[in-house]
């Protein structure tokens, strides 16, 4: 950015600096380590100055707000104009509880709804299915069909909240149901607003969460895409995640390159459907952790940003500027909680959430303290919840857009995350692609040998975990009330679920389903048959054993 | 080339809880240790974690789980172990059970329950340590 | 009855507990071991051994996974041994295999036991092939051996197995050259896995094309079969082509091959007695620890220090009879 004169100038006197005032403090103080890395083993050097930046080119990598290469930020005006959304992520117990989950939120000011589904709902088993023994309700709320949906949503206004779903496999039944309940509300189909996860790629190599194998799975989450760019224009039809790659063990860069990834082979099997790139392009959105190291975090969403905006101008040639935005929620990191001394996670979770606003998030959701021994209580979430609203309101970051543009340090690791993520992106490419990459077990071993080297770095004590490695209270006890969910819960469930099979009209239910088996056999969009299935109170189970009688079950490849 | 005993540890993800990252870390921790690992893959049921322990013969098997879903899969997973006359394996469990659920789940008859931040040494310690003996 | 009794008559019933406790003694070359297997080798040689042999990636668990459920569904009991390399820098082992088999876990008629090689070389595990006889002993109908999967050099299944089946998948990186002679002779069929990709049908054409090269003339051709095992697409000629070759093997009586199999065994059985009983006479007598000394001192080398000791022993045999 300078005059290579300048430049020059500051390298003399840089190398002055290490020959004359360095190597004193070095002797009174030598550093700690021989070499600093960051966990994606990025070189951090003592000190970054304008040499580091030197090839910078203002307009063309950073630009203004709201411009491509939208480095400093997606909107001209960023949080002065509006926050980000503080989307809190809930759900547990009933559809009941979690409606009183979700009206209690919106009460204390959150401005957007996000969804925690039970394992059983999320693997499309219904509430009295085997595997569903002593799961339901759990870790999220039990859906099993349409009326369980109308429960979720009772009183809850869908043209006036915005709704995130995290889930994937059964993704398109899911949407379906809230559709159902907006048609139910009298909300037209145009209004309905929110996200479905819907990325089935990274469950095969991160989340795990695969029912079907890999292209029927790229299959379901295209339809939806599909489906949504047609009818739905103000849904994100599809979260595509780092956040579980990251939680999985992979580092920053990783999570960052393979979510890219993931981005590319959807926008190539959607286009591959008949759509123009700008068709759906701009309903398009991400989901990024964001863990301990503060600049890392901050270089990787600016990163992703440019990165992502140039893929869809250059490789896939967008022609809209919203095509190109790469529109974020991001959820600061949960392997990073300690269940040792809780309280220090609201420290932890503080940093975090701030490295994501620094970054220019859309949208994030905080952890509660207690998150590293359970579901979190509403007290703890009210904390999280507070949390960013003092980094909204009080800490004045949001006062300017992109404070940390133009640092040597901060840019200069984004031009390298960018440049790291862009080999990782071409090596993939050169395998054949996403599928062919998980196939081969790439995704699988690059995150498996970070996770453990990040745990041998744990064991040796190179990587201080306070509380946990360093800093350790003996005899520690566990000084927080934590939330428990009612075994009472499993039985109401299933009994309910078994009264709604005994009333509805089981002769359609039977239809519909053999409709959508001839469906999926054909290959075609399962949005309207699924849709059709929901309202008439089929289960999620029964669709979802439909669509394995055809696509058939994913068996894992294990590498460890 | 005489083949010494060696000890054998079934590590377990039971029910539906897909968080592996751990169970993998560890089993490979004590693949490192010199340990022969038998890994289920996610999503077992108690039944088949069981038949696998008979049938590989193990020493010892690790339970990973990360849901909550401990209260209802455990008891049946150590009732199994007793009908099918595997009493002389040792288990043991780790992921997210909260400590005051600990007391009950020894009860059962786990050996010991391993909470997040458990250095690996530690685990591979206790297993050498209490690693049931064979005639 | 004696432990080891019981613990036979529980194989020969098929009782599950008692095979699993069977190999273990077998993997860790217990005392017992040698009793054990002079109690159920006579009756051995009713199963049909199938030999599984390929690269990584070739899909060869899918495909077992696959074998098996067809012959259960044709009522035949199945035993699987799912062998992985030990590491020869820990002796631990990480083993996977059975992970795309757990379906079959809780079928009674299905009995997967994973082993490490524990270092032995060639693709199978030292134990392999008692594991086999106590599958065999305990009425398995049929007994699949999964070899680790190098596939290269893996030729020592063919002391274990009378059917060999080699699998490849196009794509792997792997030229159909890199199927080393050695496993072109021994193979009985031949698979290419993962057929509905690209480079499949080619595959099959090399392969057929290098069997021709053969030139050993031999009266089971073997076939080139194509699979693709996530689908079953395929399975069912496998197995027709399995219980052909079966069948083949009983008229022809195979003795051959048996016979080779067998004498493999005895003199393999009795090279290992027999050293380990000369050596162990040298330590008792001290004359081991001596040479041993002297070889460290650089007085000799071990090759003669061999030569010395055994002419020594040998010479006093002599000695002793005349």
């Amino acid at each position: 950015m300078l005059e290579k004169e300048k430049v020059d100038e500051i390298k003399r006197e840089r190398e002055r600096w290490e020959k004359t005032t360095l190597p004193n403090w070095i002797r009174q103080c030598p550093e700690c380590k021989s070499e600093f890395r960051n966990h994606s083993g990025m070189l951090i050097k003592r000190v970054y100055t304008p040499e580091d930046v030197k090839d910078l080119d203002y307009i063309r990598d950073l630009g203004f707000p709201g411009e491509y290469p939208f480095t400093r930020g997606l909107h001209a005006t960023m949080y002065r104009g509006r926050l980000w959304t503080m989307r809190m992520f809930a759900g547990y117990g009933t559809a009941e509880d979690t409606n009183k989950r979700f009206k209690y939120l919106l009460s204390e000011g959150e401005t957007g709804l996000s969804t925690a589904f039970d394992y059983p709902t999320i693997m499309g088993y219904d509430s009295d299915h085997p595997m569903a023994r002593g799961e339901v309700g759990v870790c999220g709320v039990a859906i099993s069909s349409l009326q369980d949906m109308e429960v979720l949503f009772n009183g809850i206004p869908l043209d006036k909240v915005t709704t995130s779903m995290t889930i994937n496999g059964p993704a398109s039944i899911l949407l379906s149901m809230y559709i159902a309940v907006g048609d139910k509300q009298g909300v037209s189909r145009e209004k309905l607003g929110g996200t479905t996860q819907n990325d089935n790629l990274k469950e095969f190599f991160a989340q795990k969460l695969c029912i079907f194998p890999p292209k029927p799975s790229v299959k379901l989450t295209t339809d939806v895409i599909e489906y949504c760019a047609r009818h739905l224009p103000k849904w994100n039809p599809v979260s595509i995640s780092g956040y579980h790659i990251r939680e999985a063990g992979a580092t920053a860069l990783q999570e960052l390159a393979f979510t890219l990834y993931d981005g590319i082979a959807y926008v190539e099997s959607t286009l591959e459907r008949g759509l123009k790139v700008d068709d759906f392009a701009h309903r398009l959105s991400f989901f990024f952790a964001s863990h301990n190291d503060f600049f890392e975090e901050i270089a990787k969403f600016r990163a992703a940003r440019r990165l992502w905006a140039k893929i869809m101008k250059e490789r896939f040639h967008a022609k809209n500027p919203r095509s190109m935005w790469m529109r974020m929620h991001v959820q600061t990191s949960g392997c990073t909680l300690t269940a040792q001394q809780p309280l220090n996670n609201i420290v932890r979770t503080t940093i975090q959430a701030l490295a994501a606003v620094l970054g220019g998030t859309q949208s994030l959701h905080t952890n509660s303290f207690d998150e590293a021994l359970c579901l979190p209580t509403e007290e703890a979430v009210r904390v999280a919840l507070r949390t960013q609203q003092i980094i909204a309101y009080e800490s004045g970051v949001t006062n300017t857009v992109d404070p940390l543009g133009g640092s040597y340090y901060v840019e200069a690791l984004t031009k390298e995350m960018e440049e790291k993520a862009m080999e990782y992106i071409q090596k993939i490419d050169d395998m054949g692609g996403a599928v062919a990459a998980i196939e081969k077990g790439f995704f699988q071993k690059e995150i498996a040998e970070s996770a453990y080297r990040y745990q041998r770095e744990i064991d040796e004590k190179k990587r201080i975990l306070v509380g946990v490695n360093e800093f350790t209270i003996e005899g520690e006890e566990c000084p927080i009330e934590l939330l428990r969910i009612d075994p009472k819960v499993e039985k109401e469930q299933v009994a309910r679920l078994q009264k709604l099979k005994r009333e509805r009209d089981n002769r359609k239910v039977k239809e519909i389903l053999e409709k959508l088996h001839y469906a999926a056999e054909k290959e075609e969009n399962l949005m309207p048959t699924i849709i059709e299935a929901v309202k008439a109170y089929a289960t999620l189970g029964e669709i979802t054993d439909v669509l394995r009688k055809v696509y058939g079950e994913y068996k894992e490849l294990i590498v460890i | 080339m005489q083949s010494k005993r060696k000890i054998r540890v079934l590590i377990a993800k039971p029910g539906l809880d897909s968080h592996d990252r751990g169970a993998k870390v560890v089993a490979r921790a004590l693949r490192d240790a010199g340990m022969e690992v038998i890994y289920t893959g996610l999503r077992q049921t108690p039944e088949q974690i069981v038949e696998t322990a008979l049938q590989e013969d193990v020493d010892v098997i690790g339970l990973s789980i990360l849901s909550g879903a401990h209260k209802a899969l455990f008891p049946r997973i150590m009732e199994l172990l007793k009908e099918k006359g595997l009493t002389d394996v040792m288990v043991f469990a780790g992921g997210i059970i909260p400590d005051e659920d600990v007391p009950e789940m020894k009860k059962l008859g786990i050996k010991e329950i391993f909470g997040p931040g458990t250095p690996t040494e530690k685990i591979i310690e206790f297993v050498l340590e209490n690693v049931p003996k064979r005639t | 009855m004696s432990k080891i009794e019981e613990l036979a008559q529980g194989v020969l019933a098929g009782e599950r507990r008692s095979i699993a406790r069977a190999i273990t003694i077998i993997e860790n070359d217990a005392p017992e071991a040698k009793r054990l297997i002079a109690k159920i080798y006579p009756h051995t040689g009713k199963a049909h051994i199938i030999g599984l042999t390929g690269p990584g990636g070739s899909g060869k668990s899918t495909l077992i996974e696959k074998i098996v459920k067809a012959y259960r569904r044709r009522g035949k009991t199945v035993g699987v041994v799912a062998v992985d390399p030990t590491s020869p820098f820990t002796g631990g082992a990480f083993l996977g295999d059975r992970i795309r088999m757990q379906e079959l876990s809780t079928d009674e008629g299905v009995f997967i036991r994973s082993m490490a090689t524990r270092n032995y070389p060639g693709g199978i595990a030292k134990a392999t092939r008692d594991a086999v006889k106590i599958l065999d002993a305990a009425g398995k109908d049929i007994v699949i051996v999964e070899t680790v999967g190098a596939g290269q050099s893996e030729v020592e299944i063919i002391k274990v197995a009378e059917t060999i089946v080699v699998i490849h998948a196009p794509g792997l990186g792997d030229d159909i050259q890199a199927i080393k002679a050695g496993l072109m002779e021994i193979a009985d069929i031949f698979v290419v896995n993962k057929a509905d990709r690209e480079n499949a049908e080619k595959a099959v054409i090399d392969i057929q094309a290098m069997l021709q090269l053969n030139t050993k003339e031999k009266k089971w051709k073997p076939p080139v079969l194509k699979t693709v095992a996530l689908t079953g697409e395929g399975v069912p000629q496998l197995i027709e082509k399995l219980e052909e070759h079966r069948n083949f093997l009983k008229k022809e009586k195979a003795e051959e091959k048996s016979l080779l199999r067998a004498e493999t065994e005895l003199v393999e059985a009795i090279k290992e007695k027999a050293v380990n009983s000369i050596i162990e006479e040298l330590k008792r007598e001290g004359k081991f620890q001596e040479v041993l000394q002297k070889i460290m001192a650089k007085e000799i080398d071990p090759a003669s220090a061999a030569e010395e000791l055994l002419h020594s022993k040998f010479r006093r045999k002599n000695d002793a009879k005349t």
